[in-house]
């Protein structure tokens, strides 16, 4: 009887249409596969990712140099030193460094900043090329904040209801 | 001694000490703003509120004395009730800016706020805000954060003598400010940054620099006064942040003057500022030019055995500046000697050095520090306390409490203490002011014993004293010496700068001795007591030891001129008596080697070798303080380049000259050298009365130096040279006390 059956298999080629039916049927179902980085996966306003010191509308700078973020690194990924600025002798970082190799991205910098100056923007996709290229400087944190002020504030607003 | 409960412990303290006392001795803590152990009561922050059972209200413990049988509770629901409401109302006014306030982190509001404040403010009115004032280039200020506590104030009416804090207004409208819109100029101002409790009053050299918790804090001993004030240096990244007290009842208690505090700006390299020199420096053809240390200690140790041997070891000097470390004093004396020259010395501001052998061990004060407040009776001599030593002077003026104060000066001197005789001679004249004081004990000593001069032990005095004329305030200085129960002579700068120094020393030597008062002397730098004991004077050698042939003192080299000169951590033309002279015999002399660590230095126009060396705070040692106090300390920070300490320098230069014993590996090695040569002093060496042989009327003083301009680091201190005492503006002159001060509290 057995025989029979594996004849009447192979001759019919029964496996073959089984498979080709869970072929066709993944064939017409929706697509997960994203085609990055013409698309990308969403995200939530809450993303930590590339950090962006902020700006006031006006254009002054947000961080107050008060170093909160400095202490509650849990990384010791922040580098800050500071002084008054010369222009108007207001407290101000002469120099604010992220080593993003230590970074954890824990958002505990953004947690405690008391004038949401330091952020973790949406971007997750940068690299570096040189050594050193890790650490950046506080233009370049200035730089990323001014490039997507529109998306991070549009982000903190989204995020606002539930602080 | 009475007993009182304090949170169920019962207790034994002294009766009429206050419920905070109490508490402090026994490790309650109880929260509190305006009180602190150094000022008065004032009982105006409330913060202290406890509950005293029977006593329906909450107290103040700050201002409530104990009572036999008190049962007092600092944490039951009337007490924390008493403290949270009090918070609360403190919190209405204070503008809560944290983040970018200077005290955030060490500051007690923001401490107290966490177990006492609520979470959230009730308060929805407007806060009070309040112009800031600029009160100088020490201090910063930010008024809308202050709390009215007062210890502002009552520091500069009780403790600095000068009333520069004050409130005017009342209620809302109460502000701390300077009375008439001038800066703070006190030497001493810097220590209302530690006393005030919130962020009102800080550091301005240091603003924003750094925060409390990013420090390392280390021990060092202040350099700038024969005190030698104990310090904590707070460094962040290699870097001195500032400097603040460390407590020492029996030297600085809590304070420190603003000279101890700031000078750390001459260490500390900021803004692109190359003041600091990294590497050493050969003068080659007359053009200066940087190479490597071997170069260098090689150039110096072929000229010196050079001229050692051509010319004669005699021919090299080495003047120290009597801020240099014990250690560093006593390789250089052990360089000089082991080259068979005794020319080498300390004291640059000293130009009459006889009778130098009838001296003591090193000058002392002879009593503790803290026994000056004790004295009954002080007659100060040439001294500017104030400015020379300002912590001693805030000793004195303790004294002045329930003692008496007499100055004879040769120059007028604005105190912070009320002086009761007060004798303004010249300097021609100043001899015969003090052998009047003394004429009139010696009469009294040898009518009332029957024995002549020689019997009291002072030899010819009376010979000498004869022609002087004893007047009225000659009599009333020396009655109040006698009368009193403790009294002190205490020499200062002026008196050992002056031309006939060493008959000046003996007269008041005679003064003391006559009068049953200890006899003192103040002495200029830091470590003028350790340079004697490690034998940085030409007449004798470490821990006092007998030397075969006396070498020449500061002057006498600077006068004769030498083929060559060491000189370390001093600038001379700045910093001694006959600047001008001392200047043309270096640039006269051959070869000078300059240990200092700074490219701005004067050395660069005469010497032909420098060597970059430490700062203090960058380099270990220690300082022997005006009480004979060893106090040792390490580097707090590494110094910039190739900068070395000098001790390190000095060791090296020993071992290229071929010198024995010249092998330490530490700086405590060459500590534990020293300390063992002071075993065999004994009483060998004392103070010996040796009668002067003449009173002149020729006698001069020099011109004081600066109290910012005393040392190389005070020097280069940014903000103390903008202040107004180094302008040398007499802004300072004490406001006469209404009679009234006393009874309202100020001393």
């Amino acid at each position: 009887m057995s025989r029979m059956r594996r004849w009447f298999r192979s001759y019919f080629l029964t496996e073959l249409i089984r498979g080709l039916r869970i072929t066709w049927a993944h064939l017409r179902k929706r697509k997960v596969t994203v085609q990055y980085p013409e698309e990308k996966t969403p995200q939530s306003p809450r993303f930590r990712g590339l950090h962006a010191l902020r700006r006031y509308p006006n254009g002054e700078e947000r961080c107050i140099a008060c170093k909160l973020c400095e202490a509650v690194c849990p990384a010791a990924a922040i580098t800050i030193e500071a002084g008054p600025r010369e222009k108007d002798g207001t407290r101000r970082t002469t120099r604010y460094e992220i080593d993003m190799f230590k970074c954890i991205y824990c958002g505990f910098c953004e947690e405690s900043c008391p004038v949401d100056s330091i952020v973790e923007t949406r971007i997750f996709d940068y690299h570096f090329e040189k050594r050193g290229d890790n650490i950046l400087t506080k233009e370049q944190l200035l730089a990323i904040g001014d490039r997507y002020e529109a998306m991070i504030a549009e982000d903190r607003a989204k995020d606002a209801k539930y602080r | 001694m009475i007993s009182i409960e304090v949170d169920g412990r019962k207790i034994e303290a002294e009766e009429g000490s206050m419920i905070i006392e109490v508490a402090d001795a026994n490790g309650i803590t109880i929260p509190r703003f305006c009180y602190h152990k150094k000022l008065s009561i004032a009982a105006n922050c409330r913060m202290c509120l406890v509950e005293v059972e029977g006593v329906k209200k909450p107290l103040p413990a700050c201002a409530t004395p104990i009572s036999d049988g008190m049962v007092v509770k600092t944490q039951s629901d009337l007490a924390e009730g008493g403290q949270k409401s009090v918070m609360e109302f403190l919190l209405i006014n204070h503008p809560l800016d944290c983040p970018i306030c200077d005290q955030g982190g060490e500051c007690e509001l923001q401490d107290l706020a966490m177990g006492y404040g609520r979470d959230v403010s009730r308060f929805c009115e407007g806060k009070r805000a309040v112009v800031d004032k600029d009160i100088g280039p020490l201090i910063e200020t930010e008024m809308t954060r202050c709390i009215h506590c007062t210890r502002c104030v009552r520091f500069g009416r009780e403790i600095a003598g000068i009333r520069e804090m004050g409130a005017t207004g009342r209620g809302e409208h109460m502000e701390i400010t300077t009375f008439i819109e001038k800066s703070v100029d006190s030497e001493v101002s810097g220590n209302i940054i530690d006393l005030c409790p919130v962020g009102a009053l800080t550091a301005k050299p240091s603003r924003y620099r750094a925060r409390a918790w990013e420090m390392t804090q280390y021990d060092s001993v202040s350099p700038h006064d024969c005190i030698g004030a104990n310090l904590h240096v707070h460094t962040h990244r290699n870097m001195v942040i500032r400097v603040v007290p460390k407590e020492n009842e029996a030297v600085n208690e809590v304070w420190l003057s603003d000279r101890d505090r700031y000078s750390y700006e001459a260490v500390t390299m900021r803004d692109n500022d190359n003041r600091r020199l990294q590497e050493p420096m050969l003068k080659v053809n007359g053009e200066w030019q940087t190479t490597d240390w071997e170069t260098a200690l090689d150039k110096v140790a072929s000229k010196l055995n050079m001229i050692a041997q051509t010319d004669g070891a005699e021919h090299i000097g080495a003047i120290s500046s009597p801020s240099a470390t014990t250690e560093e004093m006593y390789l250089l004396q052990k360089l000089i000697r082991g080259l068979g020259s005794n020319n080498i010395d300390h004291r640059i501001r000293i130009s009459d050095y006889s009778m130098q052998d009838n001296e003591s061990l090193f000058p002392e004060l002879s009593i503790e520090l803290s026994e000056l407040e004790a004295l009954d009776a002080c007659l100060l001599v040439g001294s500017d306390l104030r400015k020379d030593q300002p912590l001693a002077a805030l000793r004195v003026r303790k004294a002045t409490r329930h003692g008496q104060i007499a100055i004879i000066n040769a120059r007028k001197v604005y105190n912070n203490f009320n002086v009761l005789h007060e004798i303004e001679a010249t300097p021609a004249d100043w001899l015969q002011q003090v052998a009047g004081v003394a004429k009139y004990l010696l009469d009294e000593a040898m009518a009332s014993e029957d024995i002549s001069a020689d019997g009291l032990g002072y030899e010819g005095l009376d010979e000498l004293l004869a022609k002087v004329s004893v007047e009225q305030s000659h009599i009333n200085i020396a009655k109040m010496l006698q009368k009193a129960e403790k009294s002190g002579v205490v020499l200062g700068l002026s008196a050992l700068e002056f031309s006939h120094a060493a008959t000046l020393r003996m007269l008041c030597r005679a003064i003391a001795g006559l009068s049953g008062a200890t006899f003192g002397i103040m002495t200029h730098g830091g470590n003028s007591a350790g340079a004697y004991l490690a034998g940085a004077i030409p007449h004798r050698g470490p821990g006092g030891a007998d030397v075969e042939e006396g070498g020449q003192t500061a002057q006498q080299m600077l006068a004769e001129g030498k083929k060559a000169f060491i000189l370390l951590k001093t600038e001379i033309s700045k910093e001694a008596v006959n600047a001008e002279q001392a200047k043309a015999s270096l640039q006269a002399s051959e070869f000078v080697v300059a240990l200092t660590s700074y490219t701005d230095d004067e050395a660069f126009d005469y010497a032909d070798v420098i060597l970059p060396i430490a700062t203090f705070l960058e380099s270990p040692g220690s300082y022997v303080n005006v009480n004979g106090h060893w106090q040792d300390f390490n580097a707090c920070v590494q110094a910039p380049g190739q900068a070395k300490p000098a001790w390190k320098v000095l060791r090296v230069m020993g071992n290229l000259l071929e010198l024995k014993n010249f092998d330490y590996v530490s700086a405590q090695d060459v500590m534990q050298e020293v300390k063992g040569r002071m075993g065999a002093v004994g009483d060998r060496i004392k103070a010996r009365w040796q009668c002067p042989e003449s009173l002149p009327t020729d006698g001069q003083c020099p011109e004081p130096l600066n109290i910012y301009q005393v040392d190389c680091w005070t020097r280069r201190a940014k903000a103390l040279q903008k202040s107004a005492l180094a302008a040398g503006k007499e802004g300072l002159k004490r406001p006469k006390l209404s009679p009234f001060h006393n009874i309202l509290g100020g001393v």
